[in-house]
């Protein structure tokens, strides 16, 4: 067997609580090991040569979307990334975009909560009232399927950090935001009218905003069909304002 | 000293902390959760195979109800269930289930007519009925009579949550991200809320509150190698265990899950067995229906756990670089139903380990998984001792799985002590029991204290290392307290781990200073932490001295109904304690519904207790005398172990289903 590589992690580091702090690159030297990630890499680095360095992750295997990073200036979920399909450079930026806590961490998850709130993310049906007894209401089975299909969205942030539009406007609700829309028009639970829709997303900040650069569908972890549900929403906004 | 009221502290924002939230401001209570992730990105979003509800929608379900439910999870709990708590859950599971369809869970669905599915390797029609077509479907699992796992693909946990908290937000619940519970306030037997640590500006806040609940899930990461996520780390059990009041329950009831890929230990889904994968051994032999020719693959999970080892053990492991290994064989199932219904699977399978499971055989082997022991409470999810402190789910041992969990059970569990315990809570608080009487001095004797700890830790000198500790604590939980233990082994675990946390009293928190945002402060006082509870853990283990469930002795092999019929309680009286104490709890064989008996795997190891044949006795009476008089499945239910008037009233009702009517 080859000498396994030596790879060099360059990591943009910041901290924001420390005055003295500025943005700079620092290189660790890491040993590549078999079915290595850049979890593992990362934690060694923690564990064995600066205790400080700040990243997130909590499942680890894919399904969270805690550990968004720039990967070589990519989006990308670092914990499912094998070091063995990058090369022996490797470099770490955090997600841009969203508030920095610090190195690698960032809260995406506060950017997710505002968008959430904004674009109402639940079942809205005031008439049905629930019997908690009573056998659940029916759906048909490709229905439901095709909801699960824009429901396994994570929300790591990878197609906002990869979106060209979100530059130019601020409150852009990104493909994430528009994927949920389409989750929630294809859901018969969710009484909302066409016109409701309209008043959330028939703007600049929402499907007519998107210049369909669609650097989301190339990022987007869970390959989402981004690129059509954007497309559909485009056509079922233009229906609903005529 | 910044101080926060509420009325209700949740500490934890996965399924089941995020019910008691949005079920309390329903009830017109204040709310506040704690958590260390944004509550989507919660452990809750990795349960994969589904949620058990007996709806009997689907064909392989027809006949399934509560009662089948009850003796799945009293068999699969080796009789150490609470077996009035079980009954609450096999009602209230359905009703559960639906209200997460009324908020948006996209579960899978029930299509009429044909499909082809394999069991036991076979190729094989179910028709399913006109009259179920659109309700919600399930798939088989271990350890259940009826198929009644309910999904949506092997997503299941990941809908569940993201419905669940976006059901919060519309509640308007207040979530307090990245604030992490490092003490509970309490006084007199009185929880009063807890000091919490911000992680991203080091601040300590008091948040005071009439009812606190903690709904942190399990400990699994006190084993070097878990399924759990990397914050599974038993700090809820610890900080409740911390106050020398609240007592923990069966700690040693650790769950490992046969089919974690190797060497990660990432989970693949029971579903990949349950929808007819199999188990492979280094001759490509499928090996478990020469162990358990009955339910084979899909016997309860520590047996199957226990049978890989075994094989394991006698050479068939498959040879690799990071020990043996089995394979796990979906290939059969081809490559549509994997694209569908075991996606996740698929990506891990891709992401991980560089193979297609259409094709490729995976690597697997039994991995810890589940923490049946946590926080001791009562019924209604109040601790027994410390009075205003709830928990639910894994964090709590409430106590429904025993000392085996079944699969499908535990999201399952989390919403359904959720939907109660948001109820207990609430009737609590609208008490006189539920008033405030704390003075600020004494809460801010808490923040003080706590923020001693973490200014010593940070100016130590000529300390010890945290990472150095709790590696050697995980690898002692992973060769000492495993699958199999025996008594050298578990002493040695204890004597180690005692040395470890005299050790831990003398942290350092080497180069990383910073009060803010520091992980190896966090590391610090958590590994403190983490020691504790990997020390009940082990005592636990040690003493008791019979197999159960998934705490297998090599050197106590029977089950012993007649000495250990008993939930070993745990707690920490004194700080300077170096051990935590250990008491018993007895289970009471005459109020059973289910008295104990043969759970059907490998040879009947139960040393019976006395009490276990005089009430079979009297329930098949009862069973008797009311059948002749033909009455109903719950009247005979009701004559053996009354249980509804434990529930709240709105959840007492009875449930439907296609064969039976409100």
């Amino acid at each position: 067997m080859s000498e396994p590589r030596t790879l060099t992690i360059n990591i943009l580091r910041f901290d924001p609580h420390d005055k003295n702090d500025v943005p700079h690159i620092e290189s660790f030297k890491v040993k590549e090991a078999d079915g290595m990630t850049l979890y593992v890499v990362l934690n060694e680095i923690r564990e064995h040569h600066d205790n400080s360095l700040k990243f997130d992750f909590v499942c680890r295997a894919g399904i969270c979307g805690s550990c968004s990073m720039l990967i070589d200036g990519r989006p990308g979920l670092a914990c499912r990334t094998l070091t063995k399909k990058l090369g022996s450079t490797i470099t770490l930026a955090p997600l841009p975009l969203f508030e920095l806590i610090g190195d690698l961490s960032v809260y995406t998850g506060k950017w997710m909560r505002g968008l959430n709130e904004r674009l109402e993310t639940w079942i809205h049906d005031k008439e049905s009232s629930f019997n908690v007894d009573a056998l659940e209401e029916r759906m048909e089975p490709e229905v439901a399927d095709a909801i699960y299909e824009l429901d396994r969205c994570i929300e790591c942030g990878c197609c906002v950090a990869g979106c060209g539009t979100i530059q130019m406007r601020e409150n852009f609700v990104g493909a994430v935001g528009l994927n949920k829309i389409a989750r929630y028009h294809l859901d018969p639970r969710d009484k909302r009218s066409d016109e409701e829709y309209y008043e959330i997303i028939g703007n600049e900040e929402g499907v007519f905003g998107c210049m369909t650069l669609l650097g989301c569908e190339d990022v987007c972890p869970k390959e989402l069909p981004l690129q059509s549900k954007i497309a559909y929403l485009r056509r079922m906004m233009l229906k609903t304002a005529l | 000293m910044k101080v926060i009221y509420t009325d209700v502290l949740i500490i934890g924002g996965g399924l089941a902390g995020l019910r008691v939230a949005t079920g309390v401001k329903e009830r017109g209570h204040d709310a506040i959760v704690l958590t260390l992730v944004p509550p989507k990105r919660s452990h809750s979003a990795a349960a994969q195979g589904g949620m058990q509800a007996s709806l009997a929608n689907s064909t392989m379900g027809e006949g399934d109800n509560e009662d089948v439910h009850f003796a799945d999870t009293i068999k699969g709990s080796d009789w150490g269930a609470d077996q009035m708590v079980a009954r609450m859950f096999t009602h209230c599971a359905p009703k559960a289930i639906r209200e997460l369809a009324h908020w948006g869970v996209p579960w899978t669905r029930v299509k009429r007519g044909d499909r082809t599915a394999i069991i036991n390797a076979q190729k094989v029609t179910i028709t399913e009925s006109d009259e179920a077509h659109g309700l919600i479907t399930a798939r088989d699992f271990g350890g259940t009579k009826k198929w009644r796992t309910c999904y949506t693909s092997d997503g299941t946990g990941h809908s569940m949550l993201y419905a669940m908290d976006n059901k919060a937000h519309q509640e308007q619940v207040e979530i307090h991200e990245r604030l992490e519970a490092i003490a509970l306030i309490h006084e007199n037997g009185r929880c009063y809320g807890a000091v919490a640590r911000n992680l991203m500006n080091g601040e300590l806040v008091a948040y005071v509150s009439k009812a606190t609940t903690i709904a942190t899930g399990g400990y699994g990461r006190i084993y070097s190698v878990s399924t759990n996520a990397v914050i599974c780390q038993g700090i809820g059990q610890a900080i409740a265990l911390e106050t020398g009041v609240a007592t923990l329950g069966n700690m040693e009831a650790i769950q490992f899950h046969p089919t974690a890929i190797v060497p990660v230990g990432i989970l693949t889904t029971e579903g990949c067995r349950g929808d007819g994968g199999v188990l492979r051994d280094v001759d490509g032999y499928r090996f478990m229906p020469d162990y358990e020719p009955e339910k084979k693959e899909l016997a309860s999970r520590d047996v199957v756990s226990r049978r890989m080892t075994e094989h394991m053990r006698k050479g068939k492991g498959v040879k690799s670089r990071y020990g043996d290994h089995l394979w796990l064989d979906i290939t059969i199932l081809g490559r549509e139903h994997i694209e569908k219904n075991l996606r996740e699977v698929k990506e891990i399978c891709e992401n991980f380990l560089g193979i297609d499971p259409a094709v490729d055989w995976i690597p697997v082997r039994p991995t810890q998984h589940y923490s049946m022991g946590g926080i001791r409470t009562k019924y209604t999810g109040e601790s027994q001792t410390l009075k205003g402190l709830y928990s639910a789910g894994e964090a709590a041992c409430w106590d429904m799985h025993g000392f085996n969990r079944l699969g499908g059970n535990s999201v399952s569990e989390t919403v359904v002590a959720g939907m109660l315990v948001t109820e207990y809570i609430s009737d609590f608080l609208e008490s006189e029991d539920a008033n405030l009487s704390i003075h600020t001095s004494m809460v801010e004797k808490f923040v003080k204290k706590e923020q001693e700890k973490i200014d010593a830790l940070l100016s130590r000198e000529n300390g010890e290392d945290a990472y150095e500790l709790r590696r050697a604590m995980e690898k002692i939980m992973m060769d000492d307290v495993g699958i199999f233990r025996n008594g050298t082994d578990l002493q040695k675990a204890v004597d180690e781990l005692k040395s470890l946390h005299q050790r831990a009293k003398n942290i350092e928190v080497f180069r990383s200073k910073s009060t803010a945002a520091n992980p190896a402060l966090v590391n610090a006082y958590r590994t403190q932490k983490m020691i504790k509870v990997a020390l009940c853990v082990a005592l636990g283990a040690l003493l008791r001295t019979e197999s159960r469930g998934a705490h297998s002795r090599e050197d106590f092999p029977m089950r012993d109904d007649a000495n250990w019929l008993k939930r070993s309680i745990t707690s920490w009286p004194n700080e300077e304690d170096s051990m935590p104490t250990m008491t018993y709890e007895e289970i009471d064989i005459k109020t059973m519904e289910l008295p104990p008996g043969f759970r059907g795997y490998g040879k009947d190891l139960t040393q019976h207790n006395p009490q276990t044949k005089v009430r079979q006795e009297e329930v098949d009476t009862i069973i008797q005398e009311l059948e002749t008089k033909g009455a109903s499945r719950y009247e005979l239910q009701d004559a053996l172990m009354p249980f509804l008037d434990k529930l709240p009233k709105k959840y007492q009702g009875k449930n439907e289903r296609l064969g039976e009517s409100l």
